[in-house]
């Protein structure tokens, strides 16, 4: 049996009986014997160290390790420097907690300072959070900074990714939020359907950019059509995205979202993740989770704490704007360190080289006969149709040990490169997908 | 210490991705937006970390009785099973025939958890405690509705409650009824009694409480909910201590979310990733976000709750934690999981029997995983604070306890030392709370300008919730542009 236990037997033998216990089962008196379970859990005993060891590495070899991946989706398999391994295992930063005590919380709270600067700089807000769960969860908790007494509808484009949509409305229930879903047209946003939608009630308009099928959404025109009825304008991002593509800022964004995952966090299943949430500075009181500020101790030295606590459960309880309380502190630390290796010019060449090749890619499997649905600009994810049917195309590629673009339900196929997908690989998983007889 | 912004040089980098090796394109409309990340080198990146670790305190650099965090231990084999890449490099929405080893991980945990709180089913999509919290509640409110029993809208919050309960039943669309506690820090039958009626949808409860005590009456309270046609919510955050031997599905309780950053050894990551799986008894089952792992001759499938919730998260949960965890649980075994318990109970006893002499628990008789104290003595007579106190084992190399929660108990220190610390570590703890315990009766001063010893001294929070910075100002610094 594996223990963590650091007392020995005759310590804690000598620790009851200072503590006024005859043995444990004493000490457990105060709890009612008709609750006890008074039995031995029905779970295997304990196994060392070893033992366990070769029990989960069985586990993690019966999962199939794609080295060529071209499904996307909500996750996305970048390129991870080195160093963000290395900084982001080092044991203070992985077993602190919370830093509610800032005078022995320095690093934590100054790495999620600089977090929320990186953040800032990517989307053009004014303010960041410290994290939120992940990018579902980041565009729901976004929906309550909009809403108002009078504004309870929610405009959300059929092109956002199913599963954040799906996040949103469960979020949504029994709290009196109208969500309604913008059509698509072509791939995109239908801009002529939500102008006829918004009105004085709606609280915010939320896209997600690049879209659900990789294409860039016309943000100008939409956040124009918010604004015009006084609603808010929500962008979900792809961080990435954010190096080359115009920015949420630009694009008159009041909130942006985003999945970090792409920021140099491995793709683990689906999880741990990250929610980026930022907002501009009017909004500053709305936005949920941590915020570190800055500030000076009592010899005028700069140092961060935690700030605006007013907003948060712990102090506002059933009227907090949120419940959220652990994030993904860890995980923005990730991003912040990815962020830092790759620098202006290495992010703008992730985002370069991810979309380059989708380009590539999606001449090079039109020309094989699987024909791109849409015909609008994208980024690094785009639809096909299938001449082959989706499972014999994903499987034929499984065996060669490449993961295919994701099956949608109406049988076509999405697309997704990064900058780990190179000019060869395509080739090859473009000569294998166009070799399968119809 | 300088920000990394600061230690920014145009020009500087790392080297890390090749060049294209296709027809570059450039997307129509491209940010003119600067951005300003750090142009640093590895070397740079590397000792910046570093340093900002040096300024952390975690469970690696001393005791950690933070009350109600269960600060325990994070053992290495954990994480470097979390680092396998036959985890780490497996796309979430991979066909289920290539990730049996993800969907065995996850089943094995869910039964191990089933036995270990007595429930019939359990989700991983909750990312955290508050989640699992929230994931609990809509489980209850979608079984009053599918009885069209619409009329039960309201939650019954202990006073002593976590600020996560009230909040999550907020966000599930319920509305608080907060329930004063009794004299001994425990739910008061009376008012519970008072309280429930044909609009009561269910109670949320944590058990130990959060003055760390074992509420008796138990029984009776998720009796008197469930008369009124109420579920019993478990709050997990306080499970530790009664592992293996008391589950929440035996003291009446219908749906639960435990911390696998907690009880389980997780680590916290100075604020998560977490995990906080739900629980709930077979008659909720079909309300489950997300999907069923289904187990057939040994190969695993996945087939959606059919009157789910919905989903609370993208994928299936923080799937890495739940690794950990699972290792965890592997490691300790049915034995092993009691004995954790009993010592956590045993350190927190040993602690306060010890610290009764010169301190003042708010609640006597046997705790459970924690204790509080009260300094509204010491406040009163000396002028020193809870605040203070806790800033002052700092110059210890302590991290403090808990300070004023929970909310019923005036200048409350909350401790949990966990089942982790040796008796050596935890007459250390006793010894430097003693030590201070004597400076605030002979150097009052010395304790209310604590600590003395960190690289900052106190820090003044006032001001930065009054006048808010909130990230660099590249402009200020005549630093990079």
């Amino acid at each position: 049996m594996g223990s963590y236990i650091s007392s020995t037997a005759v310590q804690q033998r000598e620790m009851l009986h200072e503590a006024g216990y005859k043995d444990f089962e004493d000490m457990f008196s105060c709890i009612p014997d008709r609750v006890k379970l008074n039995r031995k859990l029905s779970i295997p005993g304990g196994m060392s160290e070893m033992e366990v060891s070769s029990r989960i590495k069985s586990f993690a070899a019966r999962n199939t390790v794609f080295h060529h991946i071209f499904r996307g989706a909500g996750a996305y398999d970048h390129y991870i420097p080195e160093i963000v391994r290395q900084v982001t295992a080092k044991e203070e930063f992985v077993t602190a907690y919370t830093p509610y005590q800032a005078e022995i919380s320095q690093g934590v709270l100054q790495s999620i300072f600089e977090y929320q600067t990186a953040v800032c700089e990517l989307t053009g807000m004014d303010v960041s959070n410290a994290s939120v769960y992940d990018g579902a969860t980041a565009a729901a908790e976004s929906i309550f900074m909009c809403t108002a007494p009078g504004r309870m509808r929610v405009l959300v484009s059929e092109a956002v990714n199913p599963r954040v949509r799906a996040v949103m409305k469960t979020y949504c229930h029994g709290r009196g939020v109208r969500l309604e879903t913008v059509p698509c047209r072509n791939g995109a946003t239908d801009t002529a359907a939500l102008s006829g939608m918004v009105d004085g009630s709606t609280a915010c308009v939320y896209i997600q950019q690049p879209n659900y099928y990789g294409i860039l959404e016309d943000a100008d025109e939409i956040g124009g059509i918010a604004h015009k009825s006084g609603a808010l304008f929500v962008t979900g991002c792809n961080p990435i995205a954010l190096a080359l593509i115009e920015s949420p800022a630009e694009s008159g964004a009041d909130i942006v979202t985003a999945e970090g995952q792409p920021l140099g966090l491995p793709l683990s299943f689906g999880g741990p993740y990250l929610g980026i949430m930022a907002a501009k500075q009017e909004l500053v009181r709305k936005l949920p989770g941590r915020i570190v500020g800055q500030t000076v101790d009592s010899e005028g030295k700069r140092g961060f704490v935690l700030t605006l606590q007013t907003r948060e459960q712990h102090i506002r309880r059933e009227k907090a704007g949120s419940n959220i309380c652990t994030n993904e502190a860890l995980c923005a630390l990730t991003a912040l360190v990815y962020l830092s290796a790759m620098g202006p010019e290495g992010l703008k060449r992730a985002a370069l080289l991810s979309t380059s090749k989708a380009h590539y890619f999606q001449k090079e499997l039109a020309a094989a006969g699987f024909n791109p649905v849409y015909d609008r600009p994208f980024f690094n994810e785009f639809v096909t149709t299938c001449p082959c049917g989706s499972k014999t195309l994903t499987d034929e590629l499984a065996s060669h040990g490449i993961l295919g673009g994701l099956p949608l339900p109406d049988g076509n196929i999405l697309w997704c490169t990064t900058e780990k997908n190179t000019k060869a690989d395509i080739d090859e998983a473009v000569r294998l997908a166009g070799g399968i007889s119809v | 210490m300088k920000l990394i912004f600061e230690e920014s040089v145009q020009g500087r980098s790392c080297s890390i991705l090749p060049e294209c090796d296709v027809p570059a394109v450039t997307p129509e409309k491209t940010r003119k937006l600067p951005l300003r990340l750090p142009e640093v080198s590895e070397n740079d990146i590397s000792r910046h970390f570093t340093e900002l670790a040096k300024n952390t305190h975690g469970v690696n650099n001393g005791p950690y009785p933070l009350g109600s965090c269960t600060m325990k231990y994070n053992p290495k084999v954990n994480d470097a099973m979390a680092s396998l890449e036959g985890f780490t490099a497996v796309h979430p929405l991979q066909e289920p025939d290539t990730v049996q080893g993800c969907l065995a991980v996850l089943k094995t945990a869910e039964k191990t958890l089933c036995e270990i709180t007595g429930m019939d089913a359990v989700t991983f999509e909750p990312a955290a405690g508050a989640h699992g919290e929230f994931t609990g509640l809509l489980l209850i409110k979608a079984y009053h509705e599918s009885r069209g029993d619409t009329k039960r809208t309201k939650i019954i919050v202990p006073d002593s409650a976590h600020g996560t309960n009230p909040a999550s039943a907020a966000m599930a669309g319920f509305e608080v009824v907060n329930l004063p506690s009794a004299a001994d820090g425990c739910v008061d039958l009376a008012k519970l009694q008072e309280a429930v009626g044909d609009d009561t949808a269910g109670l949320m409860l944590t058990n130990p409480n959060t003055v760390g005590l074992f509420d008796k009456n138990i029984g009776t309270i998720t009796e008197i909910v469930h008369n009124a046609g109420g579920l019993c919510y478990y709050d997990g955050a306080n499970f530790n201590p009664v592992l293996g031997i008391v589950r929440p599905g035996d003291m009446g309780f219908d749906t639960v979310h435990v911390n696998l950053h907690k009880s389980f050894s997780t680590p916290h990551g100075g604020g998560g990733p977490g995990s906080g799986p739900a629980g709930c008894k077979s008659f909720l089952k079909q309300f489950l976000p997300g999907s069923e792992i289904v187990e057939s001759d040994g190969k695993y499938d996945t087939k959606p709750y059919p009157q789910s919730i919905g989903r609370v998260r993208s994928f299936a949960g923080n799937f890495l934690v739940v690794v950990r965890a699972l290792t965890y649980m592997l490691v300790l075994g049915s034995d092993g999981i009691v004995q954790a318990a009993q010592n956590a109970v045993l350190n927190a006893n040993y602690m306060r029997v010890k610290l009764s002499a010169k301190y003042h628990p708010a609640f006597g008789g046997t705790c459970m995983h924690e204790f509080v104290l009260s300094l509204e003595h010491e406040k009163e007579t000396y002028g020193v604070s809870a605040l203070d106190t806790a800033k002052c084992l700092m110059d210890y190399g302590i991290h403090p306890p808990t300070m004023y929660f929970p909310l019923i108990v005036h200048e409350a220190l909350m401790v949990e030392p966990t089942e982790t610390e040796s008796k050596e570590s935890l007459d250390a703890l006793i010894a430097a709370l003693l030590a201070i315990r004597e400076k605030i009766e002979t150097d009052p001063e010395y304790v209310r300008s604590a600590p003395h010893k960190t690289e900052l001294k106190r820090l003044d929070e006032v001001q930065a919730a009054r006048h808010p910075v909130l990230h660099y100002d590249f402009a200020s610094s005549g630093g990079p542009k």
